[in-house]
């Protein structure tokens, strides 16, 4: 059985953070990821990400997914790539598939950062297909360069809604209409702004009525919501679009977290069940860390500096820091995360993040 | 359709949102030459328009989400900050000569060319008045932002924010 | 369709250098992008039929996640096909319900 002192189960953004911080020190790393290459979500951001300059703001995403893999490389990180873990079991023993094969790997430490999948949503002709999740139709033209559709309508006014649709037009898609459930845009104004100079409408109060198409989508019927979210009889549109993309949310995927047997918390505001930690980003068992999307849905900045934590305390725990310096190690990334959860946008989330540290106090 | 105004509402800020902006110069300053125009109304985690200014024009301080404050004297209107700014906020207005001069980010292929007469769009992408491109400047410091610099009638100063959209290539 | 010219990541430098058949349909690809984004490009949507009602499926999440991308390649039912690279040759048939294995494989 392979063995190693620290297994991070996913290479996105939190994951390689992580593996970059631990390796620093000295630890020994092995990444598993899935995919066929590392990075997770991150390559698929073309935008020039906020923050500050720790946060490496003004830098777009994609590049910022190459620093981390470059730095990964020069550290000696083992990335296994290709291989899907299935299991968690006692003893820190991971089992995984790679090359169609059955392997296991034993670590001391283990970090999930599995991160998130996108929410569907239900109406007439929500299966047909064109009606995909905004992150596949950006992953489809940021990565893979090939445009889903030409006509798009855009559904959620989050940040993802605003940006895909931005995105979408740099990639040469027409954005027909982004609509939104809530009274008010969601995101930030200044992702609004750049989508309405670029001319699209953003109906607010509004949903889908049904979409139409036999085969393939056709168009869109969307209808206003009133207070009590009820549709109003006479307010429908119609728009030709053969695309229709979906920014409703995202959920953590925490399978891996359920099967180990952490404790989990319902927390709506960070995307429902997510593992319970605490200041170290270590979970209710002894040994086992979470960082990113998996542990609530935020964006990639944060799930870089969560990753960094558990990297620090990991290797603190293994004894590759002394607790002098891990303890100003963790004071800045905590400094770097509080300062990303400010304001109107960050207030709800460092709220609920408060919830998730406490829960583990309520339960001891 | 959306009626009530506001960034929240109609995904721009209202007059009455960008006159309580720190980010907005006064109209006498955009008279006097090129400045600065930050259209910045929400308190969001974000700062490199803060370090992108060679003259210390910008401040956020902290905590990062401060709203940017512009210092009107200090702000020669150079531009370094509209390609930096990550939410493409920043525009920099010229009232000082008969025609006003409007330089704003722009991330479409193709980009306009210097002399072509092109299609100028509001804040919510209505054609509304014919401009001359007066300059492209593209650099690796913008990493792919070019900054675009149009010429239109005066009166449009404060309404003009982009190009139309190139259709698809 | 491919998007050639992109005013942040540049030109298209990659070129189609693969064939793959989709129900009998010959299409042009790039050798190791997923076999979704090569019957995108080639403005194909419809990847397989539902097995009960026989309703058309595309993609949905394009990681690997939700298994509505699944088609028949080379003769091996259920393969996601939005993680799955395309290799020359391979010959992909939409999927009727949980498809079958073929002996072509």
């Amino acid at each position: 059985m392979k063995t190693t002192e620290m297994a991070i189960i996913g290479a996105g953004p939190a994951g390689l953070s992580c593996a970059v911080e631990a390796a620093r020190a000295g630890a020994k790393v092995t990444v598993l990821d899935e995919n066929l290459k590392p990075g997770g979500q991150l390559f698929k951001q073309i935008h020039k990400f906020f923050g500050s300059r720790e946060h490496r703001a003004g830098t777009r995403g994609f590049r910022i997914g190459q620093q981390l893999l470059d730095e990964t490389e020069k550290l000696g990180v083992e990335v296994l790539l290709n291989s899907t873990v299935y299991g968690l079991y006692e003893d820190r023993l991971i089992a995984y598939i790679k090359d169609g094969r059955d392997h296991t790997l034993k670590a001391e430490k283990i970090v999930i950062a599995t991160g998130a999948s996108e929410n569907a949503l239900a109406f007439p002709g929500c299966t047909l297909p064109g009606v995909m999740g905004a992150g596949a139709a950006q992953t489809m033209i940021n990565v893979n360069r090939v445009l889903p559709g030409e006509k798009v309508v855009m559904v959620g006014s989050g940040n993802v809604g605003l940006i895909v649709s931005y995105q979408l037009m740099q990639a040469g898609a027409d954005v027909v209409a982004l609509i939104e459930a809530a009274p008010k845009i969601g995101g930030y104004g200044v992702h609004a702004a750049k989508i309405r100079r670029a001319g699209v409408p953003i109906f607010a109060s509004t949903t889908i009525k049904e979409v139409l198409g036999e085969e393939r989508v056709e168009g869109v019927i969307t209808v206003e919501l009133d207070e009590k979210w009820k549709q109003v009889n006479g307010t429908e549109r119609q728009f030709e679009a053969d695309t229709v993309c979906l920014a409703v949310g995202l959920s953590p995927l925490t399978e891996l977290a359920w099967m180990a047997g952490c404790e989990f918390a319902f927390i709506p505001a960070l995307g429902g069940h997510v593992p319970i930690h605490d200041r170290n980003m270590e979970t209710t068992l002894p040994g086992i860390y979470v960082a990113g999307d998996v542990t609530g849905v935020e964006e990639a900045s944060s799930a870089m500096e969560e990753g960094r934590l558990a990297g620090v305390a990991a290797a603190e725990s293994l004894g590759y820091i002394d607790a002098q310096k891990a303890e100003e190690l963790k004071k800045e990334i905590w400094g770097r995360l509080d300062a990303l959860r400010t304001g109107p946008f960050g207030e709800g989330r460092r709220a609920a993040k408060f919830k998730q540290l406490s829960s583990r106090r309520l339960m001891a | 359709m959306i009626q009530k105004t506001g960034v929240i509402y109609q995904g721009y800020p209202s007059e009455q949102e960008l006159s309580k902006s720190p980010g907005v110069p006064s109209d006498e300053r955009i008279k006097r030459g090129p400045v600065a125009f930050i259209e910045c109304v929400q308190e969001i985690p974000c700062n490199p328009c803060e370090e992108a200014c060679p003259y210390g024009a910008i401040a956020v301080g902290q905590p990062i989400t401060n709203l940017p404050r512009l210092d009107e004297k200090k702000c020669v209107g150079c531009g370094a900050c509209i390609a930096k700014c990550p939410g493409l906020a920043i525009f920099v207005l010229d009232g000082s000569e008969q025609k006003a001069k409007i330089s704003f980010p722009h991330e479409y292929y193709p980009l306009p060319q210097k002399g072509d007469v092109v299609d100028c769009v509001d804040r919510e992408g209505k054609a509304i008045v014919k401009g001359i491109v007066l300059k492209v400047v593209k650099s690796p410091k913008y990493d792919a932002t070019a900054v675009v610099t149009v010429e239109v009638p005066m009166e449009y100063i404060k309404i003009i924010r982009s190009i139309k959209r190139p259709g698809r290539s | 369709m491919r998007i050639v010219h992109h005013p942040i990541l540049g030109d298209e430098t990659r070129v189609c250098n693969a064939i793959i058949t989709v129900d009998g349909r010959q299409i042009p690809a790039i050798e190791g992008e997923p076999i979704a984004a090569a019957l995108l490009a080639a403005g194909i949507k419809k990847f397989r039929e539902t097995p009960k009602h026989n309703k058309p499926r595309g993609i949905f999440c394009a990681i690997g996640r939700c298994t509505d991308c699944v088609m028949i390649v080379d003769g091996i039912p259920n393969v996601r096909t939005c993680i799955t690279p395309v290799r020359d040759g391979m010959i992909i048939k939409t999927q009727k319900g949980l498809g079958e294995w073929s002996e072509a494989r």
